[in-house]
């Protein structure tokens, strides 16, 4: 990559460089890839840094989403519907310190007054919580079996984002929902990703008529309101379709529904860098078109192209919450961001069951890590900041 | 300027003439047809239907004729006639069914561009005047939260606090007295009074886009020379800034009114379905859900009629801001 380091051609004359110190780093700076400046700046951006980590928090879970959480998705807890947040505690009823946090066994009773459910902590039953517990057996990317998980209670249950009207555990469905969730927005990501370097290619290569056709093409799509139009889609789908199926439906339309900027970007740098020097040098020295598509051009503006798909992630992850959400998207027992948020979808659930409402909060956290990665990633592509 | 504006014209009519195919492929597209619909419907009467009937009663709706004749029927119908088909669902006409919910969310757009503009400009305009200040901060802060959520969360997240710490929900767009009644005078106060939530949920996407671009737009131009040139002069400070730098800076924003638009109409349908108001929204998704495909294939027509009607007001307006577009230059 050193050889399309662009910065290169605006240094200023070494003969004016300092001595010393300053000097090495000066070099160290000029002889620098052009990645490597790019991570050198994204590191100064903040919230971009804040932003990967929460991405890797993300991912992590997606991961291994069986391991880290206490119970299998689908596993209920018949005592315990729409069971409130368990609490962990330290301190017992007695004021005593335990290192090792235990939680307390539930009553439910009703309230003579007001007829509802009220339940209470009954503190003379502690259910102390282990590290590597065994629980309900999985099968870890399908592969990797066993029964042990990160957290959980050998007694009684834990359920620490409360349970749902089935009684099953929203923080195990949460983890399960982010591995679908964002394994949606990565393939949906690469159908686009695709469609728009193809496309895009085209466009900018062959130029003239085909480039008008394609530009009016895209304008048209863009002037398209596109969720409405998406959820006309995804009403069409046949009813009788397994819910694979229709996952699998869903993410190819959410993968049609981002190309369009990523085209137009495209086929700009290509319009533009084709008539660059170090292309025309190229060109001169005997390079086949192949060489200079995919030695000169496609470096120079791969970086771009990672910016714009780190910022058209969130978009992809919203639609799909969108259209899950109000039923039109992926169906149970496929568990996403959407389809648990399907449950609170009333005020009576959101007045009586707040802890349904939690994934709203993975949702807004991903989508703003991903802008702030986005931003922090696009001034670092950008050669002419410094 | 008479033939820029016959140009976007004959733009506009060409790509209605688009949409229009494109939704009346949607509305083809799930298996069964309206024949097969009417079977089931009489069936449920206690009538027998044969095969015989079956192909009678598609080559009575035409329905044995190939896709475009079809199609040249039923939009001739919409355009001629007004008649967008029936609502399997109500078993009403189409346009009935639509009537005044129609005017509801139009109103909902609009209103919901005068909130996005009216508070983005201002802000914008402080944000750059007075950079790095704690109103600056505050407004990036909600900047980032508002383009992070889509309106629908934002719903669901006022519909929470105003439940849990109000203790009385904000959906809705008419207090109870007049939800029925005719209209008159108070019912339209009453209704400004409600509009003014979803508008906010809808618009907040949108104003915060719209305050970074201001912002932007503004730092780069308040330290220009014409700027200190009039400052020199001796202009009183707001004056310089609304004469010179703000009328620059509107351009940009001007120019995005008919993706703001897009995007109102795009996520309109959850919003209203979130906080149950009686407009398109809620039917859209029922008729969706129900497969009632010509009541979701009118509606999601008129989305897109709005979308293009607004795109190309907001090219008009812009050529009337900008004469160089107006000479077919682009910007």
């Amino acid at each position: 990559m050193t050889e399309i380091n662009e910065l290169m051609d605006v240094a200023p004359h070494p003969a004016s460089a300092p001595s010393g110190i300053a000097q090495e780093a000066e070099i160290r700076y000029y002889t620098a890839s052009q990645f490597q400046l790019m991570w050198w700046k994204f590191k100064k951006h903040r919230l971009a840094l804040i932003g990967t980590a929460l991405l890797g928090f993300f991912v992590f879970i997606a991961l291994f989403a069986e391991f880290l959480s206490p119970y299998a998705p689908a596993v209920r807890t018949p005592n315990y519907l729409y069971g409130r947040p368990q609490v962990l505690h330290f301190v017992d009823a007695e004021g005593k310190f335990h290192l090792r946090p235990f939680t307390y066994a539930l009553t439910a009773a009703m309230d003579p007054k007001t007829f509802l459910l009220e339940v209470k902590e009954d503190t003379s039953e502690p259910w102390p919580v282990y590290f590597f517990v065994k629980g309900d057996p999985y099968a870890m990317w399908g592969v990797i079996k066993s029964d042990r998980h990160l957290f959980g209670v050998e007694e009684g249950h834990l359920h620490l984002l409360g349970t749902d009207q089935l009684g099953r555990d929203i923080l195990s469905r949460l983890f399960h929902a982010t591995r679908t969730s964002l394994t949606i927005g990565v393939v949906g990501l690469f159908i686009s990703f695709f469609l728009g370097l193809i496309i895009g290619g085209i466009s900018g290569f062959f130029g003239g008529r085909v480039d008008d056709a394609i530009q009016r093409f895209i304008e048209f799509i863009r002037s398209i309101p596109t969720l409405p139009l998406w959820m006309s889609l995804a009403a069409a789908l046949p009813r009788d379709w397994s819910p694979q199926r229709v996952y699998f439906t869903i993410t190819i339309l959410l993968g049609l529904l981002g190309w369009t900027h990523l085209a137009r970007r495209v086929r700009g740098k290509l319009l533009s860098l084709r008539e660059e020097d170090f292309v025309v040098a190229a060109r001169l020295a005997g390079s086949t078109n192949t060489r200079i598509i995919a030695r000169h051009l496609l470096p120079s503006f791969l970086s771009y192209i990672i910016v714009d798909l780190s910022i058209s992630f969130p978009y992809m992850i919203l639609a799909e919450t969108s259209l899950s959400f109000i039923g039109l998207g992926l169906r149970a027992p496929v568990i996403s961001w959407g389809t648990l948020l399907q449950d609170a979808q009333n005020i009576q659930a959101i007045a009586l069951y707040p802890w349904l409402f939690t994934p709203v909060a993975f949702v807004i956290i991903s989508v703003m890590a991903f802008s702030f990665v986005g931003d922090g990633m696009r001034d670092a592509a950008d050669p002419y900041s410094r | 300027m008479t033939r820029y504006l016959i140009q976007r014209f004959l733009i506009m009519i060409i790509m209605l003439a688009a949409l229009s195919i494109i939704v009346f492929i949607t509305i083809e597209l799930p298996p069964g047809d309206y024949a097969d619909r009417r079977a089931l419907d009489l069936r449920s009467q206690g009538m027998t239907v044969t095969q015989q009937d079956l192909i009678a009663m598609r080559h009575q709706f035409g329905l044995d004729r190939p896709w475009f004749q079809r199609y040249f029927t039923w939009i001739t119908n919409i355009v001629l006639h007004g008649n967008f088909g029936v609502s399997f669902g109500m078993h009403r006409p189409v346009a009935d069914v639509l009537g005044e919910r129609v005017g509801l969310t139009v109103l909902l757009a609009v209103a919901t561009i005068i909130f996005t503009y009216g508070l983005a400009i201002p802000i914008g305009i402080y944000s750059a005047i007075r950079q790095y200040s704690l109103g600056d901060y505050v407004a990036t802060i909600i900047g980032y939260f508002g383009m992070a959520t889509p309106s629908f969360m934002l719903a669901l997240i006022l519909l929470y606090f105003s439940v849990m710490v109000f203790n009385n929900s904000v959906g809705g767009l008419f207090s109870s007295q007049y939800a029925e009644a005719p209209w008159s005078w108070p019912k339209f106060v009453d209704l400004l009074r409600h509009l003014w939530v979803p508008a906010l949920v809808l618009g907040l996407g949108g104003t915060a886009f719209e305050i970074r671009t201001m912002r932007a737009t503004m730092l780069d131009e308040k330290n220009k020379l014409y700027v200190t040139a009039a400052r020199a002069k001796g202009l009183p400070e707001w004056k310089l800034l609304l004469k010179y730098p703000v009328r620059v800076a509107l351009n940009p924003i001007a120019s995005t009114i008919g993706w703001e638009l897009t995007a109102i109409i795009a996520g309109a349908p959850l919003v209203s379905f979130v906080l149950a108001l009686p407009d398109t929204g809620p039917l859209f998704l029922r008729a969706l859900l129900d497969q009632d495909i010509y009541l979701s294939g009118a509606i999601l027509l008129m989305y897109s009629l709005l979308t293009i009607l607004g795109t190309f007001l907001s090219d008009v307006l812009l050529a009337l801001l900008d004469p160089r577009i107006r000479y077919g230059e682009r910007v």
